[in-house]
């Protein structure tokens, strides 16, 4: 008797087969958010699906009138065409792409060491001038490289770095925007797990490279996805002006920059320079989401 | 007034001795910050306060800068047409991009925010694609052609809406719309990111809370849990935003060419380029970098003080 009246208290209990659907939502309204949603992507989307399309066709195709959207017949042309002219050019093709891969590692590489050291120190300890330094770095997001781009020629060029690799590599060491995601994602940090590593005696750097870095994984990914995206799409005009030093992502504008005869590897370019930094994106969205849920300006 | 001022004194002297014996025990502290703090200072910090003398002087890298007072100010107000040009473009760009971008950014994160996991990582990457695809905009200079081959051209004369193909990209009436069109369509960038992050970390209590209380509608639930949930990220959003569409110069450059027919296209920054690197004319070019400077942290600042008021 008493058995038979448990099951049917847990029988009320037991959870609907359908999930229930949360107050306030109504079944027209989603209908209505996902048309939106839909048309909004495809608009969205629309001119990126143009230029991979576009890169596809053949020359015929891309001069059809009137023309179409979508490759009737899809060819590799374009983009072999554009490896035939980059071959062909005065300075390697490889030359190029070392400089691009050259610049975009050791820049990656230096930016992230250095912003996490810096941020380390900042999330986790408290000293005098700290909190001072850290709202600097904010307001510098405040402004973009655009206002501070003339006096930064002046310095490097009493430097003397004019017309090398570290014109560009060395000020991306210090982009305040990797500071500040890295310093709030280390603040979600245990304090606890330094403190455990300081009592069993180790020193500050190997707390720093033994504890806090493997544990801040998705925030490395981020600052290297947005310091990858930087240095990629860094066209390296103002700062370098000897051929052989300057990226891929130059050279191939500057193929682009043709004119008609060349719409075909054109189209190729945009493809090329815009596939590298969506790629990264895709494969590392949830560590950067997981590091952007920090990214919040606090007072 | 003396005995107050000792006192402020001696106050003063004792607050940095303890200052200096914190620095002075924390000296690891300040090595690890050591690197990222002479580079930050050197091409962040002093790039300003050197544009802020240069501006008060003629330089051009060739000769030592000769002092000149607030001339290059005052040129660039009363008699440089095209700087004024410039200034009502990028002011137009910024009022109508920014806060329509900011807009979008926020409402997209919102409405994609309750779809399933794989759908909706999906369409945060269908949006934030445009921001991030290099120079993928220049694609827009085909749609926009101003010959009959141009698509929105021969759209337009498909339907019979116009009859002579219109020059989207000379004609300077169509030139700014076009770019901002442009530039909204790049506009869900790093702001947008954070924006589904943060909404993703809401804690859910909170809004069966809100139900408990008697909340009705979704507008109601955005005023009074989400809202001031995202403050911390509608703050950062507005940052890039604003640094963003202050900044516009690569699409008007790609689109409508540079210089652009009557200067229609013309900003702030590619005022700035135009002066700095093809007339080496630096103490001017230090003129329009401080006022670009000004206008980004004094806009900053008004909407951050604005946007701390949201959901109170």
């Amino acid at each position: 008797m008493s058995k038979r009246k448990k099951i049917e208290v847990e029988k009320e209990y037991k959870k609907p087969m359908i999930k229930r659907r949360k107050p306030n939502r109504s079944i027209a309204g989603d209908v209505l958010l996902y048309i939106f949603l839909i048309i909004m992507a495809y608009i969205m989307a629309f001119p990126i699906i143009f230029a991979v399309s576009n890169a596809l066709k053949p020359l015929d195709e891309l001069f059809r009138f009137p023309p179409r959207i979508f490759a009737q017949h899809p060819t590799m042309d374009n983009f072999s065409d554009l490896f035939i002219t980059m071959g062909k050019s005065w300075v390697s093709f490889s030359r190029y792409l070392f400089n691009t891969v050259f610049i975009t590692f050791v820049g990656t590489a230096g930016h992230l060491i250095i912003a996490s050291m810096a941020s380390f120190v900042l999330a986790k300890y408290e000293f005098p001038g700290g909190k001072g330094f850290f709202k600097l770095a904010t307001t510098a997001l405040m402004f973009t490289g655009w206002a501070t781009q003339i006096p930064n020629y002046l310095i490097l060029n009493w430097l003397g770095w004019i017309d090398t690799y570290w014109a560009i590599i060395i000020p991306a060491f210090a982009a305040p925007i990797g500071l500040f995601l890295m310093k709030q994602f280390m603040e979600g940090l245990p304090t606890s797990l330094i403190e455990a590593a300081k009592i069993d005696g180790a020193s500050e750097w190997r707390v720093f490279s033994n504890i806090v870095m493997p544990n801040v994984k998705p925030a490395w990914m981020t600052l290297i996805i947005f310091s990858v995206q930087r240095l990629w799409n860094d066209r390296a005009a103002t700062y370098i002006y000897s051929e052989e030093k300057k990226t891929l992502v130059y050279a191939l504008n500057q193929i682009g920059l043709g004119g008609i005869a060349r719409t075909g590897q054109q189209a190729a370019v945009l493809v090329v320079v815009m596939i590298v930094p969506i790629i990264i994106f895709v494969f590392s969205e949830s560590q950067i989401l997981e590091t952007m849920a920090s990214s919040g300006l606090k007072d | 007034m003396k005995e107050f001022f000792s006192k402020y004194i001696t106050l003063r002297k004792h607050n940095m001795q303890v200052a200096w014996k914190k620095a002075k025990r924390s000296k690891n502290c300040y090595l690890f910050l050591l690197p990222f703090a002479v580079l930050f200072a050197m091409f962040y910090i002093f790039p300003v306060v050197a544009s802020i003398y240069f501006s008060f002087t003629y330089y051009n890298i060739l000769e030592a800068p000769r002092f000149l007072g607030f001339t290059n100010y005052i040129n660039l107000i009363l008699q440089d047409d095209v700087f004024l040009i410039g200034l009502k473009n990028t002011l137009l760009i910024a009022i109508v991009t920014g806060p329509l971008g900011y807009i979008m950014s926020f409402l997209f994160a919102w409405l994609i925010n309750e779809l399933p996991r794989m759908v909706r990582s999906v369409a945060v990457i269908i949006f934030y694609a445009p921001s991030i695809a290099g120079t993928c905009y220049t694609i827009f200079s085909i749609f926009f052609r101003g010959d009959a081959y141009g698509y929105v051209n021969a759209f337009l004369q498909n339907i019979g809406v116009i009859d002579t193909p219109i020059l989207w990209l000379i004609n300077p009436q169509y030139m700014l719309p076009i770019c901002m069109v442009v530039i909204l369509w790049m506009s869900l960038g790093t702001g947008f990111l954070s924006f589904v992050a943060g909404l993703q970390g809401i804690d859910g209590s909170q809004y069966e809370a809100g139900y408990m209380d008697g909340i009705k509608n979704r507008w109601q639930e955005l005023w009074y849990i989400t809202l001031p949930n995202m403050k911390p990220m509608l703050l950062f959003g507005a940052v890039m935003t604003i640094t963003q569409s202050f900044g516009v110069c690569d699409v008007t450059m790609a689109l409508c060419g540079y210089p652009s027919t009557d200067y229609a296209a013309r900003t702030i920054v590619t005022h700035l380029f135009d002066y700095g690197y093809s007339r080496f004319e630096m103490g001017y070019a230090c003129a329009i970098a401080t006022i670009l400077f000004l206008m980004m942290i004094l806009c900053n600042k008004a909407i951050q003080s604005l946007l701390r008021r949201v959901g109170t």
